[in-house]
């Protein structure tokens, strides 16, 4: 019963499964994606207080979801080796770490962006705007964690450590923020909420989302799949691979 | 079971005695860069008491955190540290005395200088009680959060910037509660409810927190 469990500890079955969804998955990102941001872009209803600049949404949701989402695929990786001492776990988790970083940068950048027409400036100390800067900070910490210890085992495992801490912290984090927000400033600025938005944009958004979500998978395949090579580079398997590539390229 | 945990208390607290320097340092430091404050914004009474409970609550923090790094370094240095981890005692207690002891000299002595540096950015009479109740168990918290960043980082050579960029995000919480209890105080509303909220997190982070220690020190010694 337990035997797929194990075989997904070995870097190897996953190196070679991997290889057969990914076409599959990337196709379906790409087609998501790009159905999305034509639908968003193109054909969504103009908004009728913000114009054609709260299209930014369509790329800023996503990228926020996912920020968040990615944080606990790092921290569950984490514990998985931790618990269970898979090292595919670990894997996961480095490559984790960078893909989090840069989709809450995007979500912070396109925020800024978008609220320059909306707000009339980059930056504002609201409570979300808040909280994503501190994931973004959580993030960096784990990556500077990861980079610090010349051990790659030490460092996936403080870094699980510290990363597991991080997500128990991240719902206090939040609810604090919202809290301090809520005392300081006045709620003047509200965001468009999703299910307050009409379905003409909010289908687009659906389908937006579920692309990140699939081009997320993609992108976290493809650095595992680095991470991997990287680490069995001395082994067998990887050695026959290289040169079987070789003989068929040549 | 106490044993470990008495045994660790008595030698910190003879250890920190015995270099009464290093335990002066977090209180000059805060002390100094609270006087930085009025040199660098303005010497006026009225604007220096809108800032002052922010302003002593993040300084506070910052001396707790530069403090912090020192927690396991000797003992990983000397190899306490590995007889602690393989010794018979609950390993938790043991973090427990050691964290203890490390807001005996450090948190606690922020705490009872707060006032004096209240009085001299002019902090209002209200704020007072509130900044000291708010320090006492708010330093307790830091202490607490910053010993997981130190057992992570005790192995690295140069862990002492990696340590802030860790814990600092984890310190957010107990800033936001605790600046606003005395900010609350000074506006003249009640502040029990994030007194409240701020023993919620002393309680949180005494049951977790010695936990992940012991995970991250186990991990630190052996990889």
């Amino acid at each position: 019963m337990w035997q797929w469990f194990h075989r997904l500890g070995s870097p190897r079955w996953f190196y070679q499964a991997s290889g057969k969804w990914l076409p599959w998955l990337s196709l379906l990102a790409a087609i998501l994606l790009s159905v999305g941001i034509a639908w968003g872009l193109g054909f969504a209803p103009e908004d009728a207080k913000q114009g054609n600049s709260f299209r930014i949404i369509y790329i800023h949701v996503p990228a926020s979801f996912l920020a968040l989402a990615g944080y606990y695929v790092m921290a569950l990786a984490g514990a998985v080796g931790l618990i269970w001492k898979m090292k595919l776990a670990d894997m996961v988790m480095k490559s984790a770490a960078p893909i989090g970083a840069i989709l809450t940068f995007v979500a912070l950048v396109t925020g800024s962006i978008w609220g320059k027409p909306t707000w009339g400036t980059y930056w504002v100390w609201d409570a979300r705007i808040t909280s994503m800067l501190v994931l973004f900070f959580l993030y960096l910490g784990v990556i500077a964690l990861q980079y610090s210890y010349t051990s790659q085992d030490a460092a996936s495992k403080s870094s699980a450590v510290l990363s597991l801490v991080g997500m128990v912290n991240i719902p206090i984090i939040y609810k604090s923020v919202d809290w301090w927000y809520t005392l300081h400033q006045p709620a003047t600025i509200k965001f468009t909420e999703a299910p307050s938005m009409h379905p003409d944009m909010f289908h687009p958004l659906l389908v937006m989302i579920l692309g990140f979500y699939c081009f997320y998978a993609v992108a976290l395949i493809l650095n595992t799949r680095v991470e991997i090579l990287n680490r069995e580079r001395r082994t067998r398997w990887v050695l026959d691979m290289l040169l079987n590539s070789k003989k068929g390229s040549s | 079971m106490g044993q470990g945990f008495s045994a660790i208390f008595y030698r910190d607290l003879l250890l920190a005695f015995r270099h009464r320097g290093e335990i002066a340092n977090p209180v000059i430091f805060f002390f100094i860069v609270v006087t930085l404050v009025p040199l660098g914004l303005t010497p006026e009474a009225s604007r220096l008491a809108q800032i002052a409970p922010g302003i002593l609550w993040v300084m506070a923090l910052l001396a707790s955190l530069l403090s912090v790094e020192g927690l396991f370094q000797s003992d990983y240095r000397d190899g306490t540290l590995e007889q602690l981890l393989i010794s018979p005692q609950p390993l938790y207690l043991m973090v427990l005395a050691k964290v203890l002891v490390h807001w005996l000299i450090t948190g606690l002595p922020l705490t009872l200088l707060a006032p004096l540096l209240g009085m001299m950015l002019s902090l209002p009479k209200a704020g007072y009680l509130p900044l000291v109740l708010s320090l006492f168990m708010g330093t307790a918290v830091l202490s607490l959060i910053g010993a997981i960043g130190a057992a992570l980082t005790v192995a690295l050579r140069k862990g002492g910037l990696l340590l802030s960029l860790i814990v600092m995000p984890l310190y957010m919480p107990v800033l936001i509660f605790g600046a606003n209890t005395v900010q609350r105080a000074v506006d003249g509303f009640p502040v029990a409810g994030p007194m409240a909220i701020m023993g919620a997190l002393l309680a949180v982070s005494l049951l977790i927190s010695p936990f992940a220690t012991v995970g991250a020190l186990r991990v630190s010694m052996h990889g």
